[in-house]
């Protein structure tokens, strides 16, 4: 812009509004990435905090679930379901036809270890919490859980079979510590 | 410049705008506005006061997502604030010292209308409209301070409230229903909070009734003489807008060096130490725009007076259209007033300085005499200056003391 500065020249008044104009967008930029980068502090803390990513593991002792026992455990403050298979539920999730799942999966991918099943115990439709973790529960026609909520019926590998849910329980990632303990997350 | 369309162009826009002429109303107010030619600097501060109130709103709202109002978790909150939510330090620091910049803005705003005559006719209700908004501010102030819950927020609310004990016959009674019990505590806590939150939107809407009176009764200038008519004005923006956005980014270098260099400095130390009931720290000073009250309070060896001579150092201003009684406004052309304006805010600094030191010695002499100057300042000297002062000549308009010396 220094070969502009020729006052009363035809070009000069010419370029003394692109000037201006490029002046103007200037000023709007500095003040939108101002603006942008102050929001984003603002934003950025409605993230979790360093407190509550500290507490996104678990760890869980299955030495005391017997076999066919079932347990809850709160990760990210969400029920996991634990449950130790018997022999015939891990045969009835194996046996499976994928074709007849809406989420096709075979149960082998959905495990480490075949007697312990390990998912989010929140149900893919709109989060409630299915039954079947309880002796009394009802568990729904495939032998997992069912959801009163709106009726969702989940195998025993913990799979949607039947109802409004379209995805499986979710299988949280983790890892056995030893043998016998497991941290999730 | 190239012609930018106005937004009242659009069809749709103005469609609207026949239903609910918000758009033409905003556009008469925060463009067309015809302003004095001649605003100096000092009338940055204004738009400065609105902005800080936008920055302490907004940091405001962020901190209350994370906040307890509860004695036992308050302090531990804030500390998280601190550490754990991603940039809570820096939200919190730009609110924490907002509150000084606040006060730093308002006061030179105040100042800058004592000094060129911005309280008198027609401007009276502009002028009571602005103390309405500095009380507000520090009432939302006082309980802003108390919600971290440490040791200066605990005493200084003790303090504060125990002020309305001096009342007779009703103090004891309004100090337990501020309080919701027998001491500051958990009651009080969470009703301050409810009301920090609530009063700066209060403040919003006496701001909003201050920029109507400003909009009816005109900007005063320098000069402190009307508008003849078009020739002495401009319109807000681009001239103004431009104005105090250059103002605003130099102000926020200023609160920067705050924010990222010296956090503390401005706050007292004692407030990271968590609430004792227990224990009084050993010396109590509320924060720094609060001295010169403090000082005042301090002064008087009288449990009653002194907390009326501190209500009555702000109230006062109320009075001050009649108070002054010279028909000139601006002090550039009052040569008496204009010596005693600046003794005037000697005195206030003196005061500030006072109310931070232990009433004892030098300290509280200081605060004596600045006292008694104080109201005198109100009381004597500014009706008697009206009356024996002789003004010098006004120019004829905005415009005359500029084009004198050119082809007009």
């Amino acid at each position: 812009m220094a070969d502009t500065a020729k006052p009363g020249s035809a070009a000069g008044v010419h370029d003394d509004a692109n000037r201006r104009d490029f002046l103007f967008l200037l000023t709007g930029a500095a003040g939108a990435i101002g603006t942008a980068s102050a929001v984003w502090p603002l934003i950025s803390s409605m993230n979790p905090a360093a407190d509550v990513l500290a507490l996104s593991s678990t760890e869980v002792n299955l030495a005391p679930v017997q076999v066919g026992q079932a347990i809850t455990v709160v990760w990210r403050g969400k029920p996991v379901f634990v449950r130790h298979r018997t022999p015939e539920e891990i045969a009835s999730a194996e046996k499976v036809n994928l074709k007849d799942l809406p989420d096709p999966k075979p149960d082998s991918e959905r495990v480490k270890k075949p007697e312990w099943l390990i998912v989010v115990g929140v149900c893919t439709h709109l989060g409630c919490v299915p039954l079947g973790q309880k002796l009394g529960d009802p568990r729904g026609d495939y032998g997992g859980w069912f959801c009163p909520c709106h009726g969702s019926h989940y195998d025993t590998s913990g799979r949607i079979r039947k109802g409004p849910a379209p995805a499986n329980l979710a299988v949280p990632g983790y890892t056995f510590v030893t043998d016998t303990s497991i941290r999730i997350g | 410049m190239s012609a930018t369309p106005s937004l009242l162009d659009n069809k749709l826009v103005k469609w609207f705008d026949q239903r609910l002429p918000i758009v033409s109303t905003m556009h008469h107010a925060g463009m067309e506005y015809p302003t004095p030619k001649n605003l100096t600097y000092w009338w940055n501060f204004g738009s400065l006061a609105g902005f800080m109130l936008v920055v302490m709103m907004v940091t405001g709202i962020f901190l209350a997502m994370h906040y307890t109002p509860h004695v036992d978790y308050a302090f531990a909150s804030v500390e998280r604030i601190m550490r754990d939510v991603n940039y809570g330090w820096l939200i919190r620091y730009i609110h924490m010292n907002g509150g000084s910049m606040f006060f730093v803005v308002v006061y030179i705003h105040v100042f800058r209308g004592l000094y060129y005559g911005s309280y008198k006719s027609p401007r009276e209700v502009l002028w009571w409209l602005g103390i309405v908004i500095l009380l507000l501010m520090m009432a939302t102030a006082f309980m802003g301070y108390v919600l971290p819950w440490g040791q200066m927020s605990f005493w200084g609310a003790t303090v504060i409230t125990n002020l309305f004990s001096a009342f007779p016959l009703v103090g004891n009674w309004i100090v337990t229903l501020l309080w919701g019990g027998f001491s500051v505590d958990n009651p009080t806590l969470n009703r301050f909070f409810s009301l920090h939150y609530l009063l700066p939107f209060v403040i919003a809407a006496v701001v909003f009734l201050h920029i109507w009176a400003l909009h009816t009764t005109k900007s005063n200038n320098p000069l402190g003489i009307e508008a003849n008519g078009p020739q002495d004005t401009i319109p807000f923006h681009p001239y103004y807008t431009v104005k105090d956005l250059y103002g605003i980014g130099v102000f926020l270098i200023f609160y920067s060096l705050f924010v990222f260099f010296a956090p503390n400095a401005l706050g007292d130390a004692a407030n990271y130490i968590p609430a004792n009931p227990l224990q009084t720290p050993p010396h109590i000073v509320p924060e720094w725009y609060f001295l010169p009250y403090y000082a005042i309070l301090r002064s008087i060896p009288n449990k009653l007076l002194g907390v009326l001579a501190m209500f009555g150092s702000i109230l006062i201003l109320f009075l001050l259209p009649w108070l002054d009684t010279s028909r000139v406004r601006s002090a550039r052309f009052r040569p008496i007033y204009k010596l005693v304006f600046w003794v005037f805010v000697i005195c206030c600094v003196a005061l500030t300085w006072a109310g931070g030191k232990p009433p004892e010695g030098l300290a509280l002499w200081v605060a004596r005499i600045g006292t008694i100057y104080y109201f005198l300042h109100f009381l004597v000297f500014m009706p008697l200056i009206g009356w024996f002062e002789r003004p010098l000549a006004l120019p004829k308009s905005i415009s005359a003391p500029v084009l004198a010396g050119g082809k007009a």
